[in-house]
């Protein structure tokens, strides 16, 4: 059953309030993440469904925005997602190697999620950390200045959390 | 040491919050403003004040102010763009990370001026953590009297709510941004009507940059006139800058911007120099989508006088040997860079980000990509570089919003300044996929004088 608890419905309360009467339509993006946290980490259509119904608007009106945000997922993803930024002011500082290294060592290419459903790796366009390079996003935070070394530890960290959390 | 007028608290411990930032003087232009200036009047200090929009375009801002319509009986809404996501660009980034309540204070005193009620901060999506950061300096501003109903007692009332995007660099443009803010695909909209006319939910809007709004607080506190004093010419004030690339010291500067480039390269205060002891190949002075520069035309002009860091210096000699400010991304390459290879990731970068709703751009950017990958692999035909010129061409002037004109003003000049870089990958395939082209004649001109 797909349905929020109480205390994430007072949020979504929260949230429509702060758009005008009968703007709820609104509210729609921020609610698209809040199901995506909660339902697993990406959009089913039956999660589409019921934000649509929550908002009073028509499915379709969720669909056409679900697809056109590149942080909405469409299908399932790893636990973690390592999303790595590849344009130019990264590229330029070896953010391509970085990409090489994430794939050779967890044997995923780019859009591919590992076999035991851990971890997803994207390419990512432009996340505004140009000065920090190479970077990627890894859940609500940023992991910046990376090296082999630095992704070596941040792969040993998201496998004992996972380990913690099971 | 330039002047600092935004960033001057930045490294004050504990300028996050309310306290500390208070303490420091915050807060001291929303008294002003509220308590002894008239909305209107603060409007015209603005004006006077000749800030220009830092979001990109450079559009006075006191005039986008002065344009809002005031209907009877219409809200109407201040929304902050801070969907920043121009490759190079992470100023606003860092305003709203370390000094939040710099930016609560502008939005106050702006809302009060635009008669906003209820103000918008359209964040993108990607900046998951900042959301937190600004919605706790919200809360500390509401608790301490300077937002909710009203404010000091003026009858002034004013909320701030904080919306995150989801990944799309169109939503930077103002009516992408606000069709998002509605719930919709951030396809721009069809102008006129202007947001000042229609914005939001048809009601008149103005959309600033972060970094426009907080410079309202040094206008407010020490006039617009005073403000207007620093700088040269239409270059008021002070600007942010996001160096990034082939630098020693990467980061958010803020400039008077009476500095030459040569000086924000290579000073210590700055840039600090090219990293690893290389030479300076080329620059993109202003975000991604200006115009790219050899080192010979971005220290000096095309007249061979000293280039400055403000909107008129960098833009000096138009498109055909200039560039422009715009957001203040500075992305520098050195001797080692492949402008090819990073033209090409820009192409990638404006294919991925077209919204989709004009055919030259969505075709266009297509089109453009597949060409570069294919002279980058070695496999181009020297017919491809003028075709490349030709769609680029075909793009610009002809689309809804600018997105068509950013992407294809990288193209243009890129091919225009470098083009034998291009044809090098043409005529030496093998060669080109095992080294870069290098520096040919686009030398530091210090070097060349030396």
């Amino acid at each position: 059953m797909i349905r929020f608890s109480d205390d994430k419905m007072a949020k979504v309360q929260e949230i429509i309030a702060r758009y005008p009467e009968g703007k709820q339509k609104s509210a729609l993006l921020p609610l698209l993440h809040l199901a995506q946290e909660t339902f697993g980490g990406w959009l089913d259509v039956p999660v589409m469904d019921y934000v649509a119904e929550l908002l009073q608007i028509d499915p379709i009106e969720v669909y056409e925005v679900a697809t056109f945000y590149s942080m909405y997922n469409l299908k399932p993803v790893g636990k973690y997602m390592f999303e790595v930024c590849h344009t130019g002011p990264c590229m330029i500082s070896g953010a391509d190697n970085i990409v090489a290294y994430i794939t050779e060592k967890l044997g995923i290419k780019p859009g591919e999620t590992t076999a035991d459903g851990l971890f997803t790796l994207k390419t990512a366009e432009c996340l505004g950390a140009c000065g920090y390079a190479p970077m990627m996003q890894l859940g609500k935070h940023y992991r910046e200045h990376l090296t082999k070394e630095k992704v070596d530890a941040i792969i040993d960290e998201c496998r004992r959390n996972a380990a913690a959390n099971n | 040491m330039g002047v600092k007028l935004l960033l001057e608290k930045a490294h004050v411990e504990g300028i996050r919050t309310y306290e500390v930032y208070r303490r420091e003087g915050g807060y001291r232009a929303v008294e002003k403003a509220l308590k002894t200036m008239g909305p209107d009047a603060v409007v015209e200090e603005v004006k006077k004040s000749g800030l220009r929009g830092r979001g990109g375009a450079g559009f006075p801002a006191g005039m986008k102010w002065s344009f809002i319509a005031k209907p009877e009986g219409v809200p109407r809404h201040l929304v902050c763009n801070a969907d920043e996501s121009e490759p190079g660009t992470f100023k606003d980034r860092y305003l709203m990370e370390f000094l939040p309540h710099l930016l609560i204070e502008g939005l106050i005193v702006s809302s009060f001026a635009l008669g906003s009620n209820a103000t918008y901060i359209y964040i993108r999506g990607e900046y998951a953590w900042i959301p937190d950061i600004l919605e706790q300096a919200i809360a500390e501003a509401k608790a301490n009297g300077w937002l909710g109903k009203n404010i000091l007692g003026t009858g002034f009332d004013l909320e701030i709510y904080v919306q995150r995007g989801a990944g799309a660099y169109i939503c930077g443009e103002e009516t992408a941004l606000i069709e998002s803010l509605e719930g919709k695909r951030g396809n721009p909209r069809i102008k006129p009507p202007f947001p000042a006319i229609k914005g939001v939910w048809e009601r008149p809007t103005v959309v600033n940059n972060v970094e426009t709004l907080a410079a309202v607080v040094p206008i407010i506190n020490m006039g617009g006139d005073e403000y207007a004093k620093i700088g040269v010419g239409k270059s008021t004030g002070t600007k942010l800058i996001s160096a990034c690339g082939n630098i020693n010291k990467p980061g958010v500067y803020e400039i008077d911007m009476t500095i030459s480039v040569e000086e924000f390269i290579y000073s210590d205060e700055y840039c600090g120099g090219i990293a690893n002891g290389k030479r300076l190949k080329a620059c993109i002075p202003g975000g991604s989508s200006v115009p790219i520069l050899p080192a010979n035309l971005l220290l000096k002009t095309a007249k061979g006088e000293t280039r400055y860091m403000n909107y008129e210096s960098l833009s000096d000699g138009g498109f055909a040997t200039g560039s422009m400010m715009g957001s203040g991304g500075f992305i520098v390459l050195d001797e080692d860079q492949s402008v090819v290879r990073n033209t090409y990731t820009l192409a990638r970068f404006y294919r991925h980000e077209s919204c989709g709703q004009c055919s030259p751009c969505r075709e266009g950017t297509g089109w453009m990509e597949k060409l570069l990958k294919r002279l980058l692999e070695g496999k181009g035909k020297i017919t491809d570089i003028d075709l490349l010129w030709d769609i680029q061409r075909k793009i610009e002037g002809n689309t809804i919003c600018p997105l068509g004109d950013a992407a294809a003003w990288p193209i243009a000049a890129a091919i225009r300044h470098f083009r034998d870089e291009f044809e090098w990958y043409v005529t030496n395939p093998e060669e080109s996929q095992r080294r870069n082209y290098g520096l040919a004649h686009y030398a530091d001109p210090r070097e060349v004088v030396a």
